[in-house]
């Protein structure tokens, strides 16, 4: 008898395995829709566009074959884990991600923890004062963030706390010319990634809010908070073990489904404050038609979120003893 | 018997609205001593429910809680908030719920759930609680309890939940138990179970109880005493017995005679007998008798002012001015009957 967690285990794996070949096929046939090729741009920008040329690079590139030969080859490479080549930075797609990868897994893993935190922290007090004035203040406060455009968040962060008041860097990962190595390098690193997590952060930091808001009070008004109120327990522990244990479970759904939305919001972040991670990359690679590596990276964000997903799904189990890995 | 373990003296439920307030509980008063189970009966509505949630100052804004006196074991905990009150409830006075099924947390053990009453006012070690918890769970007749401490709700059934609920009230040992229609949500076997567990668990060990519902059978088997409420308000307070043999107020009278199963005519069932027309609405309370519309003994004297309780043998009360009209018109029908 297989024991349920590695059966659990098992079959998301596979689950993975055929919705990251789904997108990875979707994505190819999607892109080759588009107009131009990698040939075109580098014969524009090389300025010497003949058509004997753009041939000679097609023919490199392996973009002058039929599109069933140029997809069969692309599945046997991506089954043996070969991403391809990036002819556009000349070095292997695989290599490229493994660069930009951790930046783009730190600046997302610090702006979801960072909205999730506290925006659920802001939730929580906002609903056990509802309809008061920390609660206004509170729900004010998300419904402003909420709103505020995601690139505008950015520059005036940059303005406020690197211009005028001169506190973090304005923008990249590291302060290159200082040459830090260890805790000092952390330190470094932590100060560049303040201002792009929080940009990145904080309209997801208002959606926890206004969600562990209402979950809250609605968690707030089932019966066995009353039995809860009934046995004599503190304030705070009705709150914390029984309201908000309760109230984690939408919060929790909603997170699987803004994975995705966040790693996009860092393409975005990651061009407006120069992070080098993944999402500048993509953007890089779209407008220079280098399909290998745009495939390559959609086809890792893909497995990023599959992953995610996958560990949420884990995390119910663990929150809520009623739903059994199966 | 001595003191009453519980003494409410003119205890009301108010909710504040626009155009006035909306009295849910009016002016009620009554005892349970040591060992005693009331039933408080009526339909729904009439406030029982408040009553028992009134006890335990759980009545939510805009309901506000006032009266005389609330008194337990003798201290008056009428008004008692914040951390007074939080260490009177689930300790001296615990409550059994409706609806077990949800009564319990489904993301906690139960018996997490029976240990976190206990060390809400005791202090005592986790371990020691856990002991309780499972000899708890052994005295509402859990089976294998040191193994179903471990269980969530939702592996238990909806009796074995409302076992626990009692166990949970009984984790402090209160003076007095609130049940507020503990087996109305139950199958009718699994009824008589926990009903007789709460009945047994009064025996050994002098517990009060408040028994709420609305189940006269109920009321008959597992009661000392008798409060019937119509509209909020008490309308008769007997003991069982003499309220079943005889019932005074009209209402009384109406409500078991609208007990179905009971009327056989020459081995024949009749149809089943009920109260013309509705409660009134709280909006709409009548200055007078709250039953004057619905009673068929009504004269204009119950129009005009409340009828006072007046006194019946030895501890009961009836609110009409009608019960000798009431009772010759019973042995009337009781004439009639054995012709």
């Amino acid at each position: 008898m297989i024991p349920v967690s590695v059966r659990f285990f098992g079959r998301r794996a596979l689950q993975l395995v055929i919705v990251v070949l789904g997108i990875a096929i979707t994505n190819f046939f999607l892109l080759r829709l588009a107009p131009g090729d990698a040939a075109q741009v580098l014969a524009g920008e090389a300025g010497s566009a003949t058509p004997e040329y753009l041939a000679a690079l097609r023919k490199q590139f392996g973009l002058d074959q039929p599109l069933p030969v140029q997809f069969a080859l692309y599945l046997r490479n991506l089954l043996s884990l070969n991403l391809g080549f990036s002819f556009r930075q000349g070095l292997p797609v695989l290599e490229l991600i493994a660069q930009r990868l951790p930046a783009t897994l730190l600046l997302m893993g610090t702006s979801i923890t960072f909205a999730l935190l506290v925006g659920s922290a802001m939730g929580v007090a906002a609903a056990r004062r509802a309809g008061r004035a920390t609660d206004t203040v509170i729900s004010s406060i998300a419904l402003l963030f909420y709103a505020t455009p995601v690139f505008w968040t950015g520059i005036m962060l940059i303005v406020v706390f690197s211009v005028w008041l001169d506190w973090l860097p304005v923008g990249g990962m590291t302060s290159i010319e200082r040459g830090y190595t260890g805790l000092a390098y952390l330190k470094d690193v932590a100060a560049h990634l303040v201002i792009p997590a929080t940009t990145l952060g904080l309209f997801f930091l208002a959606v926890y809010t206004r969600l562990m808001r209402a979950a809250m009070i609605d968690v707030q008004q089932q019966d066995f908070v009353r039995t809860a109120v009934a046995k004599g327990l503190r304030p705070g522990r009705i709150a914390y073990r029984h309201v908000v244990r309760n109230a984690l479970l939408p919060v929790l759904t909603m997170l699987g489904v803004q994975v995705g939305a966040v790693l996009g919001g860092a393409v975005l972040v990651e061009t407006v404050f120069s992070w080098p991670g993944l999402g500048r990359l993509a953007f890089e690679a779209l407008f220079q038609r280098d399909l290998n590596l745009l495939l390559g990276i959609l086809l890792c964000s893909s497995v990023v979120v599959v992953l995610a997903n996958a560990a949420i799904d884990f995390l119910y189990t663990v929150l809520d003893p009623r739903i059994e890995l199966s | 018997m001595g003191e009453p373990v519980l003494s409410v003296d003119g205890l009301s439920v108010r909710f504040d609205r626009k155009g006035g307030a909306l009295t849910a509980v009016d002016g009620l008063s009554f005892d349970i001593s040591a060992g005693e189970t009331l039933a408080i009966v009526g339909e729904s509505g009439c406030g029982k429910s408040l009553t028992a949630l009134a006890l335990l100052g759980l009545v939510a804004a805009p309901g506000r809680i006032e009266g005389r006196s609330v008194k337990l074991q003798g201290r008056d905990i009428l008004g008692l908030e914040g951390e007074a009150l939080r260490r009177l409830r689930g300790n001296r006075i615990a409550m059994i719920f409706q609806e077990p099924m949800t009564a319990l947390n489904p993301v906690l053990t139960i018996g997490e759930q029976i240990i976190e009453a206990i060390t809400a006012h005791e202090d005592i070690s986790h371990q020691k609680a856990r002991d309780r918890a499972v000899s708890l769970l052994d005295r509402v007749r859990i089976a294998d309890p040191r193994r179903r401490v471990n269980d969530y709700p939702h592996h238990l059934s909806g009796g074995m939940r409302q076992r626990v609920m009692i166990a949970i009230a009984l984790a402090c040992n209160p003076a007095l138990l609130v049940a507020d229609e503990p087996t109305t949500a139950l199958d009718v076997t699994i009824q008589s179970q926990i009903l007789e567990l709460l009945d047994q668990i009064k025996r050994e060990s002098g517990t009060a109880i408040l028994l709420i519902t609305h189940d006269l059978g109920v009321v008959s088997e597992y009661s000392d005493r008798v409060l019937v409420m119509y509209a909020g308000r008490k309308v008769e307070e007997r003991t069982t017995r003499d309220l079943l043999k005889s019932p005074l107020h009209p209402y009384t009278r109406g409500l078991i005679a609208a007990r179905p199963g009971r009327h056989h005519v020459n081995g024949l069932r009749t149809r089943l007998s009920e109260i013309p027309g509705m409660v009134p609405s709280l909006a709409e309370m009548p200055h007078g008798c709250g039953f004057a519309a619905r009673c068929s003994f009504v004269v204009d004297a119950c129009r005009i002012a409340r009828p006072p309780l007046i006194p019946v043998g030895a501890d009961g009360a009836v609110a009409c001015l009608r019960i000798e009209e009431a009772r010759a018109s019973e042995h009337a029908a009781a004439r009639c009957d054995a012709y």
